[in-house]
């Protein structure tokens, strides 16, 4: 829109800059279109609902949030959750996502559109990601001109590791936080580009937005200073570079500061501590080149031996109290996420419960073929046109991509922040190799021109302007192989236009032969085209899948598996609304959402010692853990038990995960125990400890009956002990497939019947009055 | 033993009280209740004869104090000719007070369609219907035991006129009956009691029977149903209704074994219910059913040319005391349903009641949403209702859209009677919102085309 101001209006270069910038809005706005429509495949196949478990718990956060306002949000202490301890949500909650849904929600209803907080959640992921394709747009832009940006934003709209974390009803903090990633680099790299101070304010509130949704905003913070020493140290300080990043570090700190859950660690934790170096280093060579530009030559000299033996004490000093106060604290300051990024295997040693979610495994090789596919191939090429010229702003994209692939070997969740790093690559790879090959053809078809006619006058220089102008002006590139007549027409104008620019005229070098151009563009297309279907189909099959509900395709139709919802639904109206209910913490978020009863842990892992209470109960023997739920004023046992129809992430398959935790909090829990030959068995072969364990009991309590053999089809095997019965717990709901159980602990024995009890010894002058001392509620 | 006593007590009473004013006798009386499903309906077969000397216009029912609480219905009908030509003439029925009325006694006042001349007799037939009136014994069961319940009533009919001859059956829905109370000549055969023929009972003669038994039906209570039906004259009727249902029988006592619920049907869970059957409209559409956390998948739907049923499942079989909640909505083409009157209004013609069926709904709230501009609402029922007039904005709605809001408690399937909403509307308002949806995408891009061509720089380059 700018460039079309600034150009007089009339000229057909700027009838051509309007038609392009026309162009590009409409093609951006279809691939807003695109990015929505492609993550709507789990609504179409499934129906509007929240996804998974974390969502959950964002969803009931929204729904507080829009029934009691913001100031109520704040001070928000679940008392529902984490029982008896509870939870401070407001102050351990990234607020980004809840609070956008919730203004979303607040203008919809304002303007009297009357949709449902659940509905305006479902949404908001596509929409935000439409949104970051484009900011991918503007910040491919800013990097490598705006067909690069079309390119990289249409790519991003459908990346599947984009995909998987945002389709419909996957309400989760990544959903917006991959926007205000890309934005934010994006206004760091139109300040680095602009020098304009109204960016780098802008630049910091957007920083802000990045810190109040997600946990990921360290990512940052590392990254920015990160490029700017390597700006520094490759000799590209300028005052530009200083305006983005003084600003960023000073409001940017501040506002992170007064986001609950941040708060003082915005200065505390070691996250932060490179962008405070940073910001003293960047300040020192501010103060360097300053002086050197009113210092003569020689008492330059002078000065720098002088300044640097002050400096180099007073940086030793900063240098010894930083890592006096990081040594100081527990972990060295950096909270266990963290260190598991820096040292991969640091979680599965020290600590089971970062180590037990899948998703913070680290990744194999076909998950990045399927998270990124074609765009892993294209990665390098987008580097190697990221050096021909290397800028600030293409350095930083390459630092950003290093940095992300690295993490993302490390955590799989963080193959999402390699995406766009990645698209942004092949964009401006996929938009060079473009440029290069229907500026080849171009040339090689104007030339054969130029044989046969006589209007040759500066045709010869053509495919060197377009290809380069192209670039830099408004990314016809993408619609040019549309539009060949086009062209055509456009081959004329260049000449008319001096080359603007001044960009180098190596072209010469970059034309290739006519068919050799021809066939590597069918080729990239045939690439592209390839992406689009995998993304597709990975949008539909394999992402889009809401979790809570299963479906199986038979040959007698489809089966839908509603066991989770019916069993939470079971709870919600059958039981007294203040009723505790254990489960495994993965189940948490959805207990406390849909079926609005209390728990004992959920899967906010923040008290270990809390889920290590709960892993013992479950592996202890029946009585043990009736003792235990019971001190923890549990009402019911909630397991989930896939060996009826096969669903392999029940309770059993995570029983290792309980051992474990419960283990290292409680000793008497022996992994040991429940092993035989190293496995977790719950055959014939299966340990004594583990048969009597409560998580088997309830698993398999009447299990033998449906079948009569007892044959579990998750773990494909007949269960060991078939026939036993529960004498702390009763049964009180186990749901269609048996996939979820319920059961109530039976209420403490009563004293009257033990006082009968002892009568009746006295009077038969029983001896045995150990079985009643051992009672401990006697 | 309370009992004999109020006996006694209207014993007395009955001397003390001659209130309605004529001196009709009831010739010959007969009461069939139909205990089969937990809704008892109650036909009475009245011969009233003229014994005064004056010209009665009208009749008096009664009904005990703990009937005429779970009464949901009286329907009375004028019965003339014989056998074959028999025509029946609907009776105007409406609960009434008496000054004088012993023990809380309830009425209700028929009033014959010509008054009945001294000497002249006429048969009535009466239909009420009574919920809530079977209490079950034991009030908590397990999930093998079946379900039994106490049915209360009298043994004569509880009339302020003389009543020369009556009987009285109860049929039962099954033969198992553990018990009842024997008021000679009683006796019971296979599903039906009888008791009776008494002859010349004083006026409110009471003789308390309990009758014991099995009753397996489904107990399918709504404790509150709210029906939102929206009109919109781009040619649809949506209709969305909210339920909170509940299993009004024996209480659950215990463990919920799903072994034994899906291995030994027969005898598990015999009270308990699984599947709803819902009568919906003809034509109808877009049918949805969900509760709060999502789409339930269990349902089923047959569209038919006089009326579709939609038969589905709650999430979980329902045993006693078991609640679930869920919506269904579906939408039915305007047309069928919305009517031009000759005086120029609009009126909907709709369905009152619940679409369950075999259904008591405790507490039912209509909302009739009329699209925004209507004015001038008014309503013609059969029965009474509470009405109420509320505002609700809805799609990008400024002034509101009027909403009537019709309440009745204790609802039967016999209440699925239509029912008239009228309201003027001009059709222009039916442009409104497209009007503004044009204009702010007009403004918008007036807007971006003032941005594009004004430029905003305080220093001219």
């Amino acid at each position: 829109m700018a460039a079309v101001e600034s150009l007089p209006p009339g000229t057909p270069s700027a009838m051509r800059n309007a038609f392009g910038t026309v162009l590009s809005a409409l093609i951006l706005v279809l691939i807003g279109v695109l990015a929505f429509s492609i993550r709507l495949f789990s609504v179409i196949k499934y129906e509007s609902v929240i996804h998974e478990f974390d969502p959950y718990f964002n969803y009931r956060v929204t729904q507080f949030l829009s029934k009691n306002g913001i100031y109520e949000f704040w001070n928000w202490f679940d008392d529902r959750t984490w029982y008896p301890l509870g939870r401070v949500i407001g102050g351990t909650v990234y607020p980004g996502l809840t609070l956008t849904a919730g203004t979303i929600w607040w203008v919809l209803n304002a303007i009297n559109i009357p949709l449902s907080v659940e509905t305006v959640c479902v949404f908001t992921a596509p929409v935000f990601s439409a949104f970051a394709s484009w900011a991918t747009y503007l910040l491919t832009k800013e990097v490598k001109g705006s067909g690069a940006g079309l390119a990289a934003a249409a790519l991003l709209a459908m990346v599947p590791s984009y995909i998987s974390r945002s389709v419909a009803g996957s309400y989760d903090n990544e959903a917006v936080a991959i926007f205000a990633l890309i934005f934010t680099f994006y206004l760091y790299i139109k300040t680095l580009n602009t020098g304009s101070l109204f960016y780098a304010t802008l630049n910091a509130i957007a920083y802000f937005y990045m810190v109040c949704s997600w946990g990921g905003y360290t990512f940052i913070i590392n990254l920015i200073p990160m490029h700017v020493l390597l700006c520094i140290v490759t000799g590209r300080y300028s005052p530009r570079l200083y305006i983005a990043y003084a600003p960023l570090v000073v409001l940017g700190t501040l506002l992170a500061a007064l986001v609950p859950v941040v708060g003082f660690n915005a200065v505390l934790t070691s996250e932060h501590f490179a962008s405070f170096l940073v910001f003293i280093i960047i300040h020192v060579v501010a103060l360097v080149y300053y002086i050197k530009g009113i210092l003569t030559p020689k008492m330059f000299k002078v000065a720098v031996t002088l300044v640097v033996s002050i400096g180099l004490v007073v940086c030793l000093i900063v240098v010894a109290v930083l890592v006096a106060l990081v040594a100081s604290s527990p972990t060295g300051g950096w909270s266990g996420r963290s260190l598991s990024l820096l040292d991969p295997t640091y979680a599965s040693k020290y600590i089971p419960i970062i180590a037990s979610v899948s998703e913070h495994q680290p990744p194999t090789w076909p998950s990045y073929f399927m998270d990124i596919n074609v765009l892993a191939f294209l990665v390098p090429a987008g580097i190697i046109a990221c050096f021909s010229p290397l800028s600030d702003a293409s350095s930083f994209v390459v630092l950003y991509i290093v940095m992300s692939v690295y993490f993302s070997g490390v955590m799989v969740r963080l193959m999402l922040v390699l995406a766009p790093a990645a698209c942004i690559m092949s964009g401006i790879a996929l938009s060079q190799a473009f440029d290069v090959f229907t500026g080849s053809i171009k040339y090689q078809l104007s030339s054969k021109s130029k044989d046969d006619a006589e209007d040759n006058t500066s045709t010869k220089n053509a495919p060197k302007d377009d290809a380069s102008s192209g670039k830099a002006d408004k990314g016809e590139e993408v619609a040019k192989e549309r539009l060949s007549k086009k062209g055509k027409k456009k081959e004329r104008e260049p000449a008319e236009k001096p080359s603007v620019k001044s960009k180098i005229v190596k072209k010469k070098a970059l034309v290739l032969p006519l068919e050799a151009s021809i066939v590597a563009l069918l080729l990239l297309i045939m690439l592209g085209a390839f992406y689009v279907i995998h993304c597709v189909w990975a949008a539909a099959e394999a992402y889009s899948a809401p979790s809570i509900v299963l479906t199986s395709q038979s040959h007698d139709g489809l089966h839908v598996f509603d066991d989770f919802r019916e069993s939470y639904a079971w709870l919600s109206h059958n039981t007294d609304v203040d009723d505790k209910v254990a489960s495994w913490w993965d189940y948490g978020y959805q207990t406390t959402a849909m079926a609005n009863r209390t728990v004992i842990v959920d899967n906010n892992t923040w008290n270990n010692t809390h889920i290590a209470t709960v892993g013992t109960a479950m592996s202890s023997p029946e009585k043990a853990a009736w003792e235990i739920f019971n001190s923890l004023d549990v009402k019911y046992v909630l397991v989930v038990f896939g060996g009826v129809i096969g669903y392999p992430s029940d309770d059993i398959n995570k029983f290792l995960w309980m051992v474990r935790i419960g283990g290292g909090e409680f000793p008497h829990i022996k992994e040991a125990d429940y092993l035989r030959d190293g496995q977790y068995r719950i055959d014939s072969e299966a340990t004594p400890t583990m048969l009597n364990c409560l998580m088997y009991k309830l698993c398999y309590y009447r299990f033998v009956e449906t079948d009569g053999k007892g044959y579990d089809r998750v773990r494909r095997t007949e269960i060991g002990k078939k026939h036993f019965k529960l004498t702390h717990f009763e049964e009180v709901f186990t749901s269609h497939h048996w996939m979820v159980r319920i059961y109530k602990l039976k209420p403490q024995k009563n004293r009257i019947r033990g006082r009968v009890k002892k009568l009746k010894q006295k009077t038969t002058s029983g001896v045995s009055s150990k079985s009643v001392k051992k009672n401990p509620w006697m | 033993m309370a009992a004999r006593i109020w006996i006694f007590s209207v014993a007395v009473a009955l001397f003390l009280s001659f209130s309605s004013g004529h001196d009709l006798q009831i010739v010959n009386a007969e009461r069939r209740i139909d205990l089969s499903s937990h809704i008892v309906n109650a036909f009475l077969t009245l011969k009233v004869e003229n014994i005064g000397k004056d010209p009665a216009a009208d009749m008096l029912l009664a009904f005990p104090p703990t009937q005429i609480k779970h009464l949901s219905m009286v329907q009375a009908m004028a019965i003339t000719g014989k056998k074959k030509k028999k025509t029946y003439l609907p009776l105007d029925v409406k609960p009434t007070e008496q000054p004088d009325a012993p023990n809380d006694t309830g009425y209700f006042l028929v009033s014959f369609a010509t008054p009945l001349t001294p000497g002249e007799t006429v048969t009535l037939e009466v239909l009420y219907i009574l919920t809530h009136s079977l209490e079950p014994f034991p009030s908590e069961i397990a999930q093998s035991e079946s379900q039994l319940v106490y049915y209360r009533d009298s043994a004569v009919i509880l009339s302020p006129y003389h009543i020369k001859q009556q009987t009285t059956f109860f049929k039962t829905p099954s033969a198992r009956v553990e018990s009842f109370t024997s008021v000679d000549p009683a006796n019971r055969a296979g599903k039906e009691i009888k008791y009776g023929p008494y002859e010349d009972r004083a006026p409110y003669s009471y003789a308390p029977v309990i009758v014991h038994f099995e009753n397996n039906s489904p107990f399918v209570v709504v404790e509150e149903l709210v029906r939102e039906i929206e009109i919109s004259h781009w040619g649809s009727l949506q209709i969305t209704e909210h339920y909170r249902l509940t299993h009004g029988g024996a209480r659950h006592k215990g463990v919920f074994s799903r072994v034994d619920y899906q291995s030994r049907r027969s005898i598990s869970g015999s009270s308990s219910f699984n599947a709803l059957l819902a009568v919906l409209p003809p034509k109808v559409n877009s049918v949805y059913y969900r509760d709060n956390i999502g789409n339930i998948s269990t349902s089923h739907l047959r569209t038919g040319f006089k009326k579709s049923e939609l038969e589905f499942e709650p999430r979980y079989p329902l045993f006693g005391g078991w609640r679930a909640t869920f919506i269904i909505g579906y939408r039915v083409p305007l047309e069928d349903y919305l009517f031009e009157a000759p005086d120029g209004r609009r009126y909907l013609n709709f369905t009152f009641g619940c679409p369950l069926v075999e259904t008591i709904v405790n507490k039912l709230t209509i909302k009739v949403v009329l699209p925004e501009g209507s004015k001038d609402p008014s309503t013609v029922l059969p029965f009474t209702v509470n009405q109420d007039l509320q505002v609700k904005y809805s799609y990008l709605d400024i002034v509101g859209r009027t909403v009537v809001v019709l309440q009745k408690d204790n609802v039967v399937p016999t209440h699925n009677v239509p029912f008239q909403v009228y309201y003027t509307f001009k059709p222009i308002y039916m442009l409104a919102e497209p009007f503004m949806l044009v204009s702010a995408f007009f403004f918008v891009f007036v807007a971006s085309l003032a941005y594009v061509h004004i430029d905003l720089n305080i220093v001219k380059k």
